[in-house]
């Protein structure tokens, strides 16, 4: 508490509270518009906040069901949304193991061995992080039409290219991981070296065990990034039922076919439980994205 | 089984003898899969990809075999990772700038020289009417020269056979002749139909009513030129177009993928249906990148300060409900607005025409567009920004703040005076890293504008609000003409801009290792 208040705190106070609840009115407005958006009936239905007439069809649709409206017309769900849910899962679970697996070794390397050239793979990797994968798909796509050829299932067109391709974004997590390593007294380590345990049992039963929570948080920024990764899998994959949820879902927004209400509640029903996940580990990911990544 | 053989050791060593044979045996799987498809890349003159994977191969081996490389172990995985999916595709990227890789130059030349010459031509020459008859072994085609007549031996038909003999008859062949109508009905197993004469030509279909003799199209000569045996017309093979070209400048495709050296890179800067969209597509896409910065820096600064506030209650749900818009996934709130923003259903629409009779069109107005993007972009980006700041602004020892309270300063010399100098140097490396971002925010231009509206006059598809990153998917993916090569040497631009950036930052934050 300051010492020294000017008179005006009072107003400003309150005038700060009021310009916060405004703003998040503003910020909260597409999000509440689209949860009211999937309750109406119809695809091009206008209205209030609280739909009059709620309707479930959008979401009948959405959970994979055929809908029968009450003019006793059958609506057919227009995309497989659960199977697109169920594809970016699969993706993201899968490489996530994969990331953290791979990442965690590495982080230990560079935290606890000495070799050469170890300042300057670090700094490298840095640097590579920064581009964007965008921006070589004609490569990765050439990289895996050659694969394909060989090896069917890391083709295009099938979910273990999208996998392995995400691994290549590893550099974040080494660093994250690296960082809280080197928070971690190394004494405990040495000593069971001492002991007579090898390099690989003192990193497997005494390191592991003391970094949970930086595992946890690196496994779960890695699925939320996979499960938001839209350019690799967006040219890697083409056929609708292979497709995962960030590529599928434009399909509903097509000039031609537009099916805003078909959308609202497939965004609702795939959106909210990554959204949940976020907020409940916010603290968490918040620090890994600072700190890991950038401090070092 | 080793186990087994072994003159029973310790569980202990046999433990590890089965961790060793485990290890060995997937190691050696691992190596003998890849030497397999070195061996087939190879084959297939795909030189760069052999040469990719025998580099990793080697690489593992050496890393593994060799106990000096022992720490190399826990960090080979993860590097070839990044060397196989970021850095490979980069040099990869960049070597396809300096060729003509599209669609219409998209094979080697060796695969170019296959495919034609197994084109094939029908004669006119050499043609026949013909007459299919059914006999209890098959369908038999009897063919009708000016000279002599053939019969093919019978065929099934139905069951895929496709080719067979035909020997001259003169009489009739037996079965029962069949009318146009069934001939109609099995025209499509007809046209696979190939029938081979004594000396070894074939026929084929070339009408519902007739065969006819089938010549290969190209024949080649020793200095590699190729004669279309129907014209007349010799091909030569140019190597600086990477096409087949005659005399008089005809072009066969398709043609062949060949290095153009710096064209890709002259186009950008000589042709103005490319440099006008370029130069205009770069200016917006530095500004569009510097504006997210600046908004969301100053959103997130304004919110991160007032949470910091002390008088302030109810912290706990302003914060979260301020970084909800970090929560939701990009790919949902991104196609939210563009939902929201539709001229005719969009919700904002009908807000501002029930306020104000307005009814903006947000995709098809440049400037309209422009600030949709940028508003869109902030709500999504300032939370990120109001995090950092809040994590700087706590390091910041209040008594400053007192000091200037009793010197009677207000907010705004606060902030310009005690918190922007602070916390300026530990925010900038994220700032760049931010405009980074920002300068390739592929995500937010695909799925809400798609680049549109269009650039009036562009040879390759390019937007008013396209930045270089969509613009570069949009010509190497979107376009009919799949000008890879000039996508490639637009990217290896970025490229050279976004290593500068991390450099910079780099050097900014100091990074100790």
């Amino acid at each position: 508490m300051a010492m020294v208040q000017p008179r005006s705190t009072k107003y400003r106070v309150l005038a700060s509270h009021l310009g916060m609840l405004a703003f998040i009115a503003i910020v909260l407005f597409p999000l509440l518009m689209v949860i009211s958006i999937s309750f109406r009936s119809g695809n091009f239905a206008s209205g209030s906040l609280l739909p009059e007439n709620p309707s479930l069809e959008h979401w009948y649709l959405a959970l994979g069901l055929p809908y029968t409206g009450e003019d006793g017309i059958t609506t057919q769900p227009p995309f497989p949304v659960l199977l697109w849910l169920w594809n970016s899962i699969k993706v993201a679970v899968v490489s996530s193991v994969l990331i953290l697996a791979l990442s965690t070794t590495s982080a230990y390397a560079f935290a606890r061995m000495r070799f050469a050239g170890k300042g300057a793979v670090l700094k490298s990797m840095l640097i590579f992080q920064m581009f964007p994968p965008v921006l070589s798909l004609v490569a990765l796509y050439a990289l895996f039409d050659q694969i394909g050829n060989h090896v069917s299932w890391l083709g295009l067109n099938t979910h273990g290219a999208v996998i392995v391709a995400s691994l290549g974004g590893m550099a974040l997590h080494i660093w994250t991981i690296k960082g809280y390593f080197d928070s971690i007294d190394r004494s405990l380590e040495e000593a069971a070296i001492v002991d007579g345990a090898t390099t690989w049992q003192a990193f497997r039963y005494i390191l592991l065990p003391l970094s949970v929570p930086i595992l946890v948080v690196v496994f779960i920024l890695a699925f939320i990034m996979t499960i938001m990764e839209y350019p690799m899998a967006s040219v890697l994959l083409v056929d609708t039922d292979k497709l995962t949820l960030a590529v599928g879902a434009q399909q509903y927004l097509y000039e031609q076919n537009y099916l805003w209400g078909d959308f609202a509640a497939a965004a609702v029903l795939s959106g909210l439980p990554i959204t949940i996940i976020f907020l409940y580990c916010q603290k968490w990911i918040v620090g890994g994205l600072t700190a890991g990544g950038v401090k070092g | 089984m080793i186990t087994e053989t072994l003159s029973s050791p310790g569980i202990e060593s046999r433990y590890f003898m089965f961790r060793a044979f485990l290890k060995w045996g997937a190691l050696a799987t691992l190596v003998g899969m890849s030497l397999y498809l070195i061996l087939a890349l190879y084959a297939q003159r795909e030189f760069v990809f052999a040469m990719l994977f025998l580099v990793l191969t080697a690489s593992a081996v050496m890393v593994f075999f060799n106990r000096k490389l022992y720490a190399h172990r826990y960090i080979f995985p993860a590097i070839a990772g990044m060397g196989l999916f970021v850095i490979f595709p980069l040099m990869y990227t960049i070597g396809i700038g300096f060729t003509n890789y599209s669609a219409s130059n998209l094979l080697s030349f060796g695969q170019v020289q296959e495919n034609l010459l197994s084109r094939t031509y029908q004669s006119e020459a050499v043609r026949y009417d013909y007459e299919l008859f059914k006999t209890n072994a098959g369908y038999i085609v009897h063919l009708k020269g000016k000279h002599q007549n053939l019969t093919s031996a019978p065929m099934e038909l139905e069951a895929g056979e496709t080719t067979a003999p035909v020997l001259p008859l003169s009489g009739q062949p037996r079965g029962e002749a069949l009318g146009i109508r069934d001939i109609i009905q099995l025209r499509e197993l007809l046209a696979q139909v190939t029938l081979i004469t004594e000396d070894g030509r074939e026929l084929s279909r070339a009408s519902l009513r007739s065969f006819a003799a089938i010549h290969p199209q190209f024949s080649q000569h020793d200095n590699g030129s190729l004669t279309d045996n129907q014209s007349g017309t010799t091909y030569f093979p140019d190597h600086e177009t990477g096409f087949y070209r005659s005399a008089d400048g005809e072009t066969l495709s398709p043609g062949w993928t060949v290095n153009i050296g710096w064209d890709n890179y002259l186009k950008v800067v000589s042709d103005p249906t490319i440099r006008g969209p370029f130069f205009q597509i770069f200016v917006w896409t530095l500004s569009f990148a510097v504006a997210t910065v600046i908004f969301t820096l100053a959103l997130g600064l304004l919110l991160a300060n007032l949470l910091q506030w002390d008088q302030i209650r109810g912290k706990g749900f302003y914060r979260t409900m301020l970084i909800l818009p970090y929560a939701v996934p990009a790919f949902i709130s991104i196609l939210v607005f563009k939902g929201l923003f539709n001229q005719n259903f969009g919700e904002i629409n009908l807000v501002l025409e029930g306020l104000f009779g307005l009814r903006p069109d947000w995709f098809s107005d440049p400037a309209l567009a422009r600030t949709m993007i940028l508003t869109v972009n902030t709500w999504l980006g300032y939370p990120y920004m109001m995090l950092l700041c809040m994590g700087l602004l706590q390091a910041i020892p209040r008594d400053l703040y007192e000091a200037s309270a009793m010197d009677g300063a207000g907010p705004i010399s606060n902030l310009f005076n005690i918190t922007l100098p602070l916390i300026i140097k530990p925010l900038m490396p994220l700032l760049i890293a931010s405009f980074a971002f920002n300068f390739n925010n592929f995500v937010l231009i695909a799925l809400l504008t798609g680049g549109a509206p269009d650039i009036i006059g562009a040879s390759t598809p390019a937007g008013t609000t396209d930045l270089l990153v969509s613009y570069t998917y949009r010509i190497a993916f979107q376009d009919s003409g799949q000008n890879f090569g000039l996508a490639a040497a637009i990217a290896t631009a970025i490229f050279l801009v976004v290593g500068a950036l991390s450099l910079v930052n780099l050097k900014l934050s100091k990074i100790k290792v």
